[in-house]
């Protein structure tokens, strides 16, 4: 009936994991219990949870990454604690087999469910508006893909408490993730979260692809797109390619480990070579995933906060098609030490060196983007400042890592997990909060407190430094990675170091939160009632803060590069905003529960194909076949907002720019 | 006697973290001058030797490009800070050819650089090329177990686990495979590291010029026992390492069929092991998985291993 489901399921045997496990189930509880009784319900529901509003939808994947970020924090600082504990006589207070859980999630979240989520709400948010347009090209979609991402991480978090997460590192590798190595459930949770919240990813590539190739504003040519959205469209195109490729290899995992098949066994002519190939041919250009359209919104803070346009755009353009293109070209770097012959290695090794160039070339541009401007030291100019440095450090390992004989002595070491995190948080983590800083006012309508903004870099940026240099020092006296126990007691200085890195980031964390309330209850006094309170220059800051639904009551013509900048010079220069178009009802989307039903469905046929409960996972099935079916033969399509109502909310912004625009001068 | 090796690594340490803060760097400096005496920057043979120049080479290549870099950004950002009456405002400066020329051109240039010495690094390093010596190799054969390594000496008739035993000077021919999931054979002074896994064999070539003991570890994740794979190195002068052989030779248990399926069960953080006998083709049946279950007797040279078993 409950196939390998018993109470046995429940980790009681390890008190960290049900303690841990309790006190999330209680605070959600307590936070479920708040909205109830606060009456939120209809309005979480009607707003939230069913909305089709690409801005709604990017808000969800942002506060799911934030979520996730304190979930894979409190990983990470689990194992900075058992690696300055268990060293020499000692085991620490992690046995291996929680220890090796605690590093598989914290990988498989951190990419997943933080660092993916964050960029893809960012997306969400941004290109519409920047591309001047109402919505995604597929709304509800868009919705579908947000709740099956949740869904994934809901299946990872849900093994906290009942059964079991791999120990197989992140990518689990076989033949260790095969059945006759983990014959748990753990690489069925982490199968099953990834395939499901996959598919929400490719859904994610192919809406944005087709939003930025066909849905833009009259007039804004391809070389007219802020650089933001050249690098979203890079990042959808290398999220169509890759992650099918994903899907594809964790799927033959799955054969393997649910009918007996031999792609990657040990026995019966499997090839677990085949496995690392194949998922490195997703995890390089994932790299790329996240790390391009963190470029993209330094090149925004860089081109704003400089007052000056980005520094040879077309130049960036192309870098960041090159590197889209060449992150395809290199994946064997990530194992030079598997006795490929010399040439092999040296080709793959000259090709990711290749990728540095037009990474160096973005550094450079940003630095001249910089020069001859009126830089303005606001946190995200100060995530920008601080990634150019630190990332400077992490494309110098990341090319000698490129270099196959340096690789030979560092490859697994903590020298290569230094450069990893030093880029993940350097590019990938410096630059959400960036953008979450720089965009918050465009979503909510006022600004972050920017005292605790900088208090919150300085500890990302300081906590980053303390964390990792001694790791980098560690992987050069031959520390490798994943260790539960550390036999050489030498090395307590440094992992002692390493330890107070993570607090000193545990603190940015809690500011994070504590910025957050700070700045809810002072609202009023920092309202953004421009809606363009950087003196921006791409189309989100044309709207108002926050947008209304329809975004844009006319689609803006675009002029230029520049589309905002332009029309701002001119509205300076002419004394007065354009001309008053003539309004017309704007089609929206309806809101629709599809996504979550779907997802509701797709978590219950997971949980069930974890757990051999195959008459449930059929049902989950059908289930999440079903509303599409029933979506599918829906009457209404969109509802209408009438002219005078699009006429009223449109006069209300032209009030404001009016009054903003007396105030304005053209910059000398 | 590694003074001098560990103040360049201060150094190092201090252009990583110089452009940082110095709070930063005087943590970093105090952290990097401890404990550098068994890492890959102390190798103690030409392959570790030859690596540790190229890392050196190709960070001292990049960092007289990414120092000044990290100099300018801070010192534009703040040049330029909106407060600056005497900093040059050009609102429109957003395009200048020559600079473009120059930006595109300093890393590619820097890549071909590290691009030559990564292509003749990789050929003059490759793991499976032998190295250049008057002596004989030595050929040891490697198997990685759950969790700990087995080494099988062919030409000596002996095996050892979590023990490896080499002469200094002469070059040792290692042959690796796994008997369980991939690990990593690492000896990090002794340079180049190479996977191990089942079903396939891997080569690697290394040389122990100094006489010394010496850390061994797997670099690759392989399950609950991992952090207790590591193994001691002893690098013995030749005639040292011979009188060891013939003494091993004969002597405690023979490694056949029944002693391979008690090293196959799982276990970590174990004392070394020496065998005085090993059932021949031993490494090829653990390659090709048919290693018999039932005893084979040792010392019988050329008896073909049995197809039958595990």
């Amino acid at each position: 009936m409950f196939g390998k489901l018993t109470w046995d399921a429940i980790p009681l045997h390890e008190p960290i994991a049900w303690i841990t496990g309790l006190i999330v189930i209680l605070v959600i509880l307590a936070v479920l219990g708040w909205i109830t009784i606060k009456g939120w319900w209809p309005y979480l529901w009607g707003e939230w949870i069913t909305s089709t509003d690409h801005k709604r939808i990017g808000v969800m994947y942002i506060v799911l990454a934030l979520v996730m970020l304190v979930r894979g924090f409190a990983d990470a600082i689990m194992m900075r604690a058992q690696q300055s504990l268990a060293i020499g006589a000692s085991q620490g207070y992690l046995p291996p087999e929680h220890y090796d859980q605690i590093f598989t999630a914290h990988g498989t979240i951190m990419i997943f469910f933080m660092a993916m989520p964050f960029v893809i709400g960012l997306m969400n948010f941004v290109v519409p508006l920047q591309l001047g347009v109402r919505d995604v090209a597929f709304p509800t979609m868009n919705n579908v893909s947000f709740w099956l991402t949740a869904s994934g991480a809901l299946l990872v978090n849900v093994s906290l408490v009942i059964g079991e997460f791999a120990r197989t590192g992140w990518l689990a590798f076989p033949p260790l993730s095969e059945k006759a190595f983990s014959p748990g459930v753990g690489v069925d949770y982490y199968l099953v979260a990834l395939q499901i919240a996959g598919v929400g990813t490719v859904l994610t590539g192919v809406n944005f692809v087709t939003t930025i190739l066909k849905i833009r504003a009259p007039g804004m040519s391809y070389m007219r797109m802020p650089i933001f959205c050249w690098t979203a469209l890079a990042t959808n195109l290398l999220i169509l390619a890759a992650f099918p490729v994903l899907t594809a290899t964790l799927a033959l995992l799955m054969l393997d480990r649910y009918l007996g098949f031999h792609f990657f066994t040990n026995t019966g002519g499997g090839n677990s070579m085949l496995y690392m190939n194949l998922i490195w041919v997703w995890g390089h250009p994932e790299v790329y995933i996240l790390a391009l359209p963190a470029f993209g919104i330094f090149s925004e803070v860089a081109a704003t906060f400089s007052g000056k346009p980005l520094f040879g755009y077309r130049s960036m353009v192309f870098a960041t098609l090159a590197i889209c293109i060449i992150s395809f070209c290199v994946w064997l770097h990530h194992f030079f030490t598997m006795g490929a012959g010399a040439d092999v290695n040296a080709v793959f090794g000259i090709a990711s060196m290749i990728i540095a160039v037009p990474t160096g070339v973005k550094i450079f541009n940003w630095l001249f983007t910089m020069y001859g401007g009126r830089v303005r030291f606001t946190v995200p100019m100060h995530y920008l400042i601080g990634f150019m440095i630190t990332f400077a450090i992490g494309g110098m390992t990341g090319v000698l890592l490129a270099i196959p004989p340096v690789d030979f002595l560092v490859h697994n070491s903590l020298f290569l997990v230094a450069h990893f995190h030093n880029v993940i948080i350097g590019l990938v983590v410096f630059g959400v909060m960036a953008g979450y800083t720089y965009w918050f006012p465009k979503a909510f309508g006022f600004t972050l407190d920017e005292r605790i903004g900088k208090a919150i870099f300085w500890c990302w940026f300081i906590g980053f430094y303390l964390a990792w240099m001694p790791e980098y020092a560690l992987g050069f006296m031959g520390a490798t990675r994943r260790l539960q126990h550390i036999s050489d007691p030498s090395w307590t200085p440094y992992l002692t170091v390493a330890l107070i890195g993570a607090v000193v980031i545990l603190l940015g964390i809690v500011l994070t939160a504590v910025q957050l309330i700070y700045s809810i209850r002072t609202r009023d006094r920092r309202r953004d009632i421009t809606g363009d309170p950087w003196d921006g220059r791409t189309l989100e800051w044309l709207t108002l803060s926050p947008p209304p639904h329809f975004n844009f009551a006319v689609l803006p013509d675009v002029h230029g590069e520049e589309a905002y900048w332009t029309r701002k010079l001119t509205a300076i220069r002419e004394e007065r905003l354009i001309e008053e178009p003539k309004y017309e009802d704007i089609e929206m989307p309806l809101n629709t529960p599809t996504g979550v039903i779907c997802a509701f469905f797709a978590s219950i046929c997971g949980f069930a194909v974890i757990w051999h409960i195959w008459w449930l996972a059929i049902l989950g099935l059908i289930g999440a076949f079903a509303i599409f079916v029933w979506y599918a033969w829906r009457d209404e399509h969109e509802h209408i907002i009438p002219a005078e109502e699009v006429a009223r909310i449109e006069g209300e912004r032209r009030r404001i720019r009016g009054e903003l625009l007396k105030t304005l001068t053209m910059p000398a | 006697m590694d003074a001098n090796r560990c103040q360049g690594d201060g150094t190092r340490a201090a252009s990583h973290a110089g452009a940082a803060r110095r709070t930063v760097f005087a943590a970093g400096l105090i952290v990097l001058t401890a404990g550098c005496d068994r890492g890959v920057l102390n190798p103690v043979g030409p392959v570790g030797h030859a690596e540790k120049m190229i890392l050196i080479n190709s960070t001292a290549i990049m960092l007289a490009i990414i120092i000044p870099t990290m100099i300018a950004t801070v010192a534009v950002a703040w040049w330029f800070r909106s407060g600056n009456k005497k900093a040059r405002y050009r609102p429109d400066w957003e395009y200048s050819g020559s600079i473009e020329l120059v930006v595109w051109s300093i890393p590619a240039l820097t890549v071909l650089l590290l691009g030559g010495i990564a292509w003749i690094g990789s050929h003059d390093l490759d793991p499976a090329k032998p190295l250049p010596s008057k002596t004989a190799p030595l050929t040891v054969e490697v198997v990685s177990l759950d969790w700990k390594w087995l080494f099988i000496y062919p030409d000596q008739g002996i095996a050892v686990v979590n023990q490896l035993v080499v002469p200094a000077g002469t070059p040792v021919r290692f042959k690796l495979t796994s008997a369980t999931v991939w690990n990593v054979f690492f000896v990090p002074q002794f340079g180049t590291m190479i996977y191990t896994m089942p079903r396939m064999t891997t080569e690697l070539n290394l040389q122990a010029d100094r006489q010394g003991v010496y850390d061994g570890l797997s670099a690759h994740y392989s399950g609950a026992g991992f952090s207790g794979m590591n193994f001691k190195v002893h690098a013995v002068p030749p005639q040292q390492f011979a009188a060891w052989a013939q003494g091993a030779r004969g002597k405690g248990t023979a490694l056949d069929g029944n002693a391979f399926a008690e090293l196959m069960k799982p276990s970590s953080y174990v004392k070394p092991i020496t065998y005085g006998a090993v059932a021949p083709r031993l490494f090829e049946a653990i390659v090709a998985n048919r290693v018999p279950a039932s005893p084979v007797p040792p010392q019988q040279p050329n008896q073909p291993v049995s197809g039958s078993g595990a």
